[in-house]
Formats: C-alpha cells, sequence, structure tokens
C-alpha cells in the first residue's frame, strides 16, 4: 500500500514536470480560474462595506410631544428595544436636542440670537431608532402607530423619507442578490474551464493509459499520478493568484476607500492573506483532483 | 495453458471477426498465428489479453477466464502475461529504464529489485547504453526491444507478440524474432502473431493459419501456406 502511495506521488511530480508545456498551460488557466474566485471574495468584502455604510445612514426618528413626561419617553425606548427587528435606539432628549442645534448654529448669529431669545426650549424630545436590516422600518414604523403610542408622538420621520428607504432597501438587497449570482455563476463558468483543460489534458494521455493498463497497472495506479498532477496544479496556481491578486488590490484599494468610505481592501487582503490562500488551495486542489479523476474514468473501462 | 472453445466475434452481421475458433497451447510452445490483414489474428489477441470480450464461446488462460474477468479483474490476469504491439506502445514520458521498471511497479516490486532487474533486462535486449533514452530518441528496433523487455522483464508465463516485426526492416525483424525465441528456449511460451511469410517459414514450429475468421490449419511444424 506504501509503495503503490509513494509510486503514485512519484509518477504525478515526474509527469507533471515531463509533461512541461501541457502542465504550464494547465496551471495558467487554474490561476485565470482562481483569480475569478478571490476577485468573487473580495467583491462580495466591497459590497458588504457599501451596503454597511448605506445601512448606517438610515434611521428614523420618533419626535414626542413636548407634554411628554421623560418616563413615558424610556418606557417606549425599551418597549422598541424590545422588537426583533431593532438594532439600536438613542434617546435625545429636548436639552440635548438643543444642545445639539446650538452646536450645528454656533456661526450663524441669526439664529443663536433667536433661540437664546426664546425663553423656552421648542425642541421635542426623540427616539432614534436604526433596525437590523433597512426593509424593517416599515415594520417599526407600524408598531409606531399602535393608539397607546400615538398619543404621544408628535411626528415620525419615515413617513417623510419612506421613498428613499424603500429604494435604498430593495437596492442593498438586489445588489447582494446580485452579487450571490454572478459569485455562482463565475464560479461555476470558472470550474468548467478549468475541468476541460484537464480534461484535454488527459485526452492527450488516453493512450498512455491504455498503455498502462495492458502492461498490468491497477485503476488507482493509472488515476493517481493524474490526480496528483491537478493537486499540484491546483496548489501552484492557489499560489500563483495570490502573488498576482496582492499587487492588483495594493494599488486599487485607495481609490476604492475614496468612493466607499470605511474600506480598507488592501488591509483585509494582508490580514486574511493565509485564509484567502486557504480558499484558493483548497478551490484549485477540489477542482484539479476532481477533474482528473472524473476525466481520467472514461478511458478505465475494459 | 491457454484454451479458445468455440469462440465468436460478430460486431454485425457485414463483420464477423471470428468464427468458432478452437485451440489450445501448452506450456513451453512457440506458436505462430498466420494470416493475412483481416484474418483474426489481432482479433485472438484483444481476446486473449481481455482487450474484448467474445460474443461466443470461452477463452481460458491459466487458472482464468478471461471472458468472464471484470475490470478490476484486469489488472491482476494481465501481470500474468507480457504483450508486445507493433506499434511498440511504449509510454512516451517515460525513458527505456522506466518503461521496462513500470511493468515491475505496477506490480508492486520493491525498488531494490527493478534496480537489479532492469539493467539485466536491457542487457539482455542489447540496450544498456540506452537506458536514459526517451522512446522518440530510439529507432524502431530499439523501440520494440524494449517493449520486449518490458513484456519479459516481470516473468509472465505467455508473451504475446502482435506483429512484432510489422514497423521494422529485414535486420530488425531478425533480431526481434531471434530474442523472442531465445525467450522461448529459456521456457516462456510465446505466442506470435504475424503475416510475415519467411519468419514464419523459419521459425519451425506450430503455425495456427486463420482465414476470414475461421481457424483453417493448425500444424505441429507449419508452413505459411493460405488458400
Amino acid at each position: 500500500m506504501v509503495t503503490v502511495i509513494s509510486r503514485i506521488f512519484h509518477f504525478g511530480f515526474k509527469s507533471f514536470w515531463r509533461n512541461g508545456w501541457l502542465s504550464a498551460a494547465t496551471v495558467a488557466i487554474t490561476v485565470l480560474a482562481l483569480l475569478v474566485s478571490v476577485g468573487l471574495i473580495l467583491f462580495r468584502v466591497v459590497t458588504d462595506r457599501a451596503t454597511e455604510s448605506i445601512q448606517e445612514k438610515i434611521d428614523i426618528s420618533v419626535y414626542f410631544k413636548t407634554t411628554t413626561p421623560e418616563d413615558q419617553i424610556l418606557n417606549i425606548k425599551q418597549s422598541l428595544e424590545s422588537l426583533v427587528e431593532v438594532r439600536q435606539v438613542d434617546y435625545i432628549s429636548s436639552d440635548r436636542a438643543l444642545e445639539i442645534f446650538k452646536a450645528r448654529h454656533e456661526d450663524d448669529p441669526v439664529i443663536s440670537q433667536s433661540i437664546n431669545e426664546l425663553n423656552a426650549n421648542p425642541l421635542q424630545p426623540s427616539l432614534n431608532i436604526k433596525a437590523k436590516k433597512p426593509d424593517q422600518y416599515a415594520a417599526i414604523a407600524e408598531y409606531l402607530e399602535a393608539p397607546n403610542l400615538k398619543t404621544h408622538i408628535e411626528s415620525v420621520s419615515y413617513a417623510k423619507n419612506q421613498v428613499v428607504i424603500d429604494r435604498l432597501a430593495a437596492v442593498i438587497d438586489n445588489v447582494n442578490r446580485g452579487g450571490l449570482t454572478l459569485t455562482i455563476v463565475l464560479a461555476l463558468i470558472a470550474g468548467l474551464v478549468v475541468f476541460n483543460t484537464i480534461r484535454l489534458a488527459i485526452y492527450s494521455n488516453r493512450e498512455e493509459i491504455g498503455i498502462m493498463r495492458v502492461v498490468g497497472a491497477s485503476n488507482a495506479l493509472v488515476r493517481g499520478p493524474f490526480m496528483v498532477e491537478g493537486v499540484i496544479s491546483g496548489s501552484l496556481a492557489a499560489v500563483l493568484s495570490i502573488l498576482i491578486a496582492a499587487p492588483v488590490v495594493y494599488f486599487v484599494s485607495p481609490y476604492l476607500n475614496a468612493f466607499i468610505p470605511g474600506l480598507k481592501l488592501f488591509e483585509y487582503f494582508y490580514t486574511n492573506i493565509f485564509r484567502l490562500l486557504g480558499y484558493q488551495m483548497l478551490f484549485g486542489i477540489v477542482l484539479g483532483g476532481l477533474s482528473s479523476f472524473i476525466a481520467v474514468r472514461r478511458y478505465l473501462r475494459n | 495453458m491457454i484454451v479458445f472453445q468455440n469462440v465468436f466475434k460478430i460486431y454485425n452481421s457485414h463483420a464477423v471477426a471470428l468464427e468458432d475458433v478452437n485451440f489450445n497451447v501448452e506450456p513451453g510452445e512457440l506458436i505462430s498465428l498466420a494470416g493475412r490483414s483481416g484474418a483474426g489474428k489481432s482479433t485472438v489477441i484483444k481476446l486473449l489479453i481481455g482487450e474484448d470480450k467474445p460474443t461466443r464461446g470461452r477463452v481460458f488462460f491459466g487458472q482464468y477466464e478471461v471472458n468472464k474477468l471484470g475490470d478490476s479483474e484486469l489488472p491482476a490476469f494481465r501481470r500474468h502475461v507480457g504483450v508486445v504491439f507493433q506499434d511498440f506502445r511504449l509510454l512516451a514520458t517515460k525513458n527505456a529504464h522506466e518503461n521496462v521498471a513500470y511493468a515491475l511497479e505496477v506490480m508492486g516490486r520493491p525498488q531494490r529489485e527493478i534496480a537489479e532487474l532492469v539493467p539485466q533486462v536491457l542487457d539482455m535486449v542489447g540496450l544498456s547504453d540506452k537506458a536514459k533514452n526517451f522512446p522518440h530518441e530510439l529507432s524502431g528496433g530499439e523501440k520494440q526491444r524494449v517493449a520486449i523487455a518490458r513484456a519479459m522483464i516481470h516473468r509472465p508465463e505467455v508473451i504475446i507478440a502482435d506483429e512484432p516485426t510489422g514497423n521494422l526492416d529485414p535486420f530488425h525483424t531478425w533480431e526481434i524474432i531471434n530474442l523472442l525465441q531465445k525467450i522461448n528456449q529459456l521456457g516462456t511460451t510465446v505466442v506470435l502473431a504475424t503475416h510475415d511469410k519467411e519468419v514464419i517459414n523459419s521459425l519451425e514450429k506450430r503455425v495456427i493459419t486463420l482465414d476470414r475468421g475461421r481457424l483453417i490449419r493448425d500444424e505441429q511444424k507449419g508452413k505459411y501456406i493460405l488458400a
């Protein structure tokens, strides 16, 4: 058994080396497929970050009547926090709202002066609500429609921003769904291209397979070396794909950062490089090994 | 040792490759399968090594009933025979030494034994100095000698040669025939399929003649006679 396994590896490595051009072509095609794969992983990171940054900008504010006691508002806050859709609720009291307003209009003497001239604080206390997902705002807005709450509420910003929020929610949803479809389709195409390349390489060896069988080689000894070759191609291609992707990501990263704030693609690439290499290795090895396994099968009959 | 029992190979009603062929081969014999191209010689060989199955009839090789062997049993069976083909069938990416060694490697023989035996057999076929050469660097005669070395290195009970001299000039033809005779003298059964009249006549051994799929003659000290 040990002898057979060691011979399978020995034959596989030797054949990979001696079939130089054919091996190089297989590795090159596999590199292309794996570049698609690493591209898809990074695309996912970009779209995740982009949708996250849009989501951060969406919220709804509930403005309470100035007569509503603070306890009541804090009760409502608590009840809102218990909703599954709600991620975060911030309470902004009238005083805090005034502070924010003053700070914002510090440089505008007209507004500052008119505020100072008012004896009472005209600003309403409010709750700022962030949902877990953008399509959950409608449900939260509906919750606020309850009669026992409505008596205290002056206005809800959702009604004003509904169209924009819904549209953004739809965009985010489409980006996620489209990204997933794109990932599946491209991964499938990349896989098929590699499979076909390996199939052609093995087709060119079909006579050799026949000779091995006539000489008395077992199926494992015929198939094994081709699988080893596939695995070598896959591993080499995985390493090469990361080496090629690194400078590209480094170059593109600052441009993407300007476009999507908070997106540090190269930093992500660099800190996750071993995980990415692991994915690439897994994809390359499975693809190379499995393609060889399937491609040789048809020549192992009789 | 080898028994063909009422063997038919029919591809379709217009292509009958073998028709009711019966013969036995005893251990240590050297027999020639004679006949024109298309007489059915190669079909006999294919059925003998399990590359094809008869439409009817049975093919025995020692304890094996070849026509009943499944894909998984064939490799082990084939290690009992050595086969030499007209087109040499050497592995292009292996050199002469590795091609010969391959027959032992598939049997799981230890590396030390392989390292010892291969040079001996290459020496026997006169190719010691070409051990590192790849098939494309060898002449037709040399390639066939490598093929014979590969066929005999594991000491099979039978060597089957299908038109082994078909691609060779007269000089190399005799070189190969002499080698096959030498192997036979050492006790190995040899089945030689050929349409070379001179080769068959000079051997003065048993000749089985096929014509259009039928066995028309089986003589102990035969000649190449058709019709």
